[in-house]
C-alpha cells in the first residue's frame, strides 16, 4: 500500500489526480480461506483488519452482498461516544472511543474524528439525578463526563431554546467532551484499504445464500459467486443477523426494526456540539458539509424495508424545532432508513455461536457505528482465540437464557423498547 | 404511512395504534421447562416477509387485533387465519 502523505497529495494534484492507485483490489474468490467474514460494513472490515494486523491471520475474505459501507455504515448519524452506565458497556465503548481517537493514524486514512462533545440534555429534576448518577459512574470508570448548568449550555449553544417557557425546559446537561462524530464512509474505506494491504480479499457483489455445516461445525458458505470453504466464519451483518443465523439453524433474541435519519439543506456552521435529548429521544449534529443530521426513535414495527414512514419524521422534526426554534426555516433535504438488530436487552451480541467455528458481532440496536473499531477488535480476538476477549465476555448469546442480560434502560424483553 | 385495517373502526392511520409485536408467540405452561420459557421470552423468528403481528387501537376502539404485514414492503396482507386460529 502506498502511504497517503502531503507528498502524494501534492504529486497527484500536479498531475491532475488521475494517477491515484486503487484503494483496494477486486480479486476473484479463492476456494478456501482460513476465515470468512460475512458483511462488508465497518464491523466486518474492521474484523478482517484486526485479524490480519493483531493475529497474523491474513488468508481472510470479507463477503459483501452489495458495496462496501452501503448498509448501516453509510446510514447512521455518525455519532461516537462512550457515556454508558453499566460496566460491560462502559469499558467496551470507552475502548472503542480510544481506538477512534487514533484511527486516522492507524489506518493512514482520514476518518475525520471530531471530538466536538456529546451533550445529553436534562429536562426534569429526575433527569438531573439520572444524569449525575451516570456521569459519576462514567468518571469512576475513567471516562470523561461533566455536568453543565443551563447557563453554561446557553452560552455554549446559543441556538438552543434554554428559556424557562420552552416546550421542554432545559435544566442542564451531561457532556462527554471526547464524544463527537466520525465520517462514516471513511471508516469503511479506511478499514478496507488497510485490510486489503495486509492481504485480505474483499469480495463485493457476493451474497451469502447458505452455510455448509458438517456435524455441528461450519466448513464454508454458499454464495452468489460460488461455494467458499472456510476454517472459521464470522457474521457481521447487523440488521440481518437473524436471517444469516437462520442459515445455520440458529434463532436469535433479535427483531429487525427500521430506524430513520434525515438531513437538512447545508448551511454555514451553527452547531459545534452533538446535542441529544432522552426526554424526546432526539439527536442532532452538523456535518462538515453543513447539513444538520437528525434522528430519533424507531418506527416501532418489525421491518426489513430500509425506509420508514412519515409520522416518525414528523416526531423528529417537531422535537428539533422544540429545542432549536431557529431551525424552522430550513428545508429537509433527505431522509432514509436503516435496519437495526434490536436485541431483547438493548446490548450487542459478540461471541461464539452454538455451531463450532461460527462467530458473530451484531445486535447493535441504535448504537453500532460508534462500536465499529472495538467490535472488529474483539470479534477478531474471539475468532483467533476461539474464546471471548475480556471486553466482550459479557456480551454472549447465552446471557439471555442465563439471566445475565445487560439492560441499560431497564425496559425488559421488548426489542422496540430499547 | 401505514393504513391499518382495524376490524371495528375500518382503515385508520398508524398514529392511532401501538405495536404489540409477533402475534404467533404462545405462553408456555407454568411448569414448562426453562428452555421453553427462554424461547418464549427472548427468541424470535423475525421473518423477512409476511408476519402476523399485534396492534392496539389506542386512539379508537382500544382493542387488540392481528394484522398480517410484509416486513420487506410494509404492505398489509389479507389475514391467512393461522394466527387467530390458535388457542
Amino acid at each position: 500500500m502506498k502511504r497517503y502523505s502531503i507528498f502524494s497529495l501534492v504529486g497527484n494534484a500536479l498531475t491532475g489526480h488521475v494517477h491515484w492507485p486503487r484503494a483496494w483490489r477486486s480479486p476473484e474468490p479463492k476456494k478456501h480461506y482460513d476465515v470468512v467474514i460475512i458483511g462488508g460494513g465497518g464491523h466486518g472490515l474492521a474484523t478482517a483488519y484486526y485479524l490480519a494486523k493483531e493475529h497474523g491471520i491474513r488468508n481472510v475474505a470479507v463477503l459483501e452482498k452489495g458495496w462496501l459501507g452501503g448498509g448501516n455504515t453509510g446510514r447512521n448519524t455518525t455519532i461516537v461516544r462512550s457515556n454508558y452506565h453499566f460496566e460491560p458497556n462502559a469499558h467496551f465503548y470507552e475502548f472503542s472511543l480510544k481506538l477512534w481517537e487514533s484511527l486516522s493514524q492507524t489506518l493512514d486514512f482520514n476518518v475525520m474524528y471530531s471530538a466536538r462533545g456529546v451533550l445529553n440534555l436534562v429536562h426534569s429534576p429526575a433527569d438531573i439525578d439520572a444524569a449525575m448518577r451516570r456521569g459519576n459512574a462514567m468518571r469512576l470508570n475513567g471516562i470523561d463526563a461533566a455536568f453543565l448548568s443551563r447557563d453554561e449550555i446557553a452560552a455554549r449553544i446559543p441556538n438552543l431554546d434554554c428559556s424557562p417557557d420552552a416546550r421542554f425546559p432545559i435544566l442542564g446537561g451531561l457532556l462527554q467532551p471526547r464524544g463527537g462524530t466520525v465520517r462514516h464512509d471513511a471508516v469503511a474505506w479506511g478499514y478496507a484499504r488497510a485490510a486489503d494491504s495486509l492481504g485480505v480479499d474483499i469480495l463485493q457483489q457476493c451474497e451469502v445464500t447458505g452455510m455448509r455445516i458438517e456435524s455441528g461445525t461450519v466448513t464454508g458458505v454458499r454464495t452468489t459467486r460460488g461455494d467458499i470453504g472456510a476454517g472459521k466464519v464470522g457474521i457481521a451483518v447487523a440488521g440481518h443477523s437473524g436471517k444469516v443465523a437462520e442459515m445455520a439453524g440458529i434463532r436469535l433474541p433479535i427483531e429487525s426494526h427500521v430506524l430513520q435519519a434525515m438531513v437538512s439543506e447545508p448551511i454555514k456552521p451553527v452547531l459545534d456540539t452533538v446535542v441529544t435529548s432522552g426526554a424526546v429521544h432526539f439527536y442532532v449534529s452538523q456535518s462538515d458539509k453543513g447539513e444538520l443530521v437528525m434522528g430519533g426513535d424507531l418506527d416501532f414495527y418489525n421491518s426489513y424495508a430500509q425506509r420508514g414512514n412519515l409520522p416518525r419524521i414528523e416526531d423528529v422534526v417537531s422535537a428539533c424545532l422544540a429545542l432549536f426554534p431557529s431551525f424552522g426555516r430550513l428545508r429537509l433535504m433527505r431522509t432514509w432508513g436503516g435496519i437495526m438488530d434490536m436485541t431483547m436487552d438493548g446490548s450487542p451480541i459478540i461471541g461464539k455461536l452454538p455451531v463450532e467455528n461460527l462467530y458473530m458481532t451484531g445486535g447493535w440496536c441504535y448504537g453500532g457505528f460508534k462500536a465499529t473499531p472495538a467490535s472488529g477488535y474483539v470479534h477478531a480476538w474471539t475468532i483467533a482465540h476461539d474464546a471471548p476477549h475480556p471486553l466482550n465476555a459479557a456480551f454472549t448469546l447465552e446471557r439471555f437464557a442465563e439471566g445475565r442480560t445487560i439492560d441499560e434502560k431497564g425496559a425488559g424483553p421488548y426489542p422496540w423498547a430499547h | 404511512m401505514l393504513l391499518i385495517p382495524c376490524p371495528w373502526c375500518g382503515p385508520r392511520s398508524q398514529i392511532e395504534f401501538t405495536y404489540g409485536g409477533d402475534a404467533t408467540l404462545r405462553r408456555p405452561a407454568p411448569d414448562a421447562p426453562e428452555a421453553a420459557w427462554t424461547d418464549y421470552v427472548y427468541l424470535r423468528d423475525n421473518p423477512c416477509g409476511p408476519l402476523d403481528e399485534l396492534w392496539y387501537h389506542g386512539a379508537g376502539c382500544r382493542s387488540w387485533f392481528v394484522v398480517r404485514r410484509d416486513t420487506r414492503t410494509h404492505e398489509i396482507l389479507p389475514p391467512d387465519g393461522s394466527a387467530e386460529a390458535r388457542p
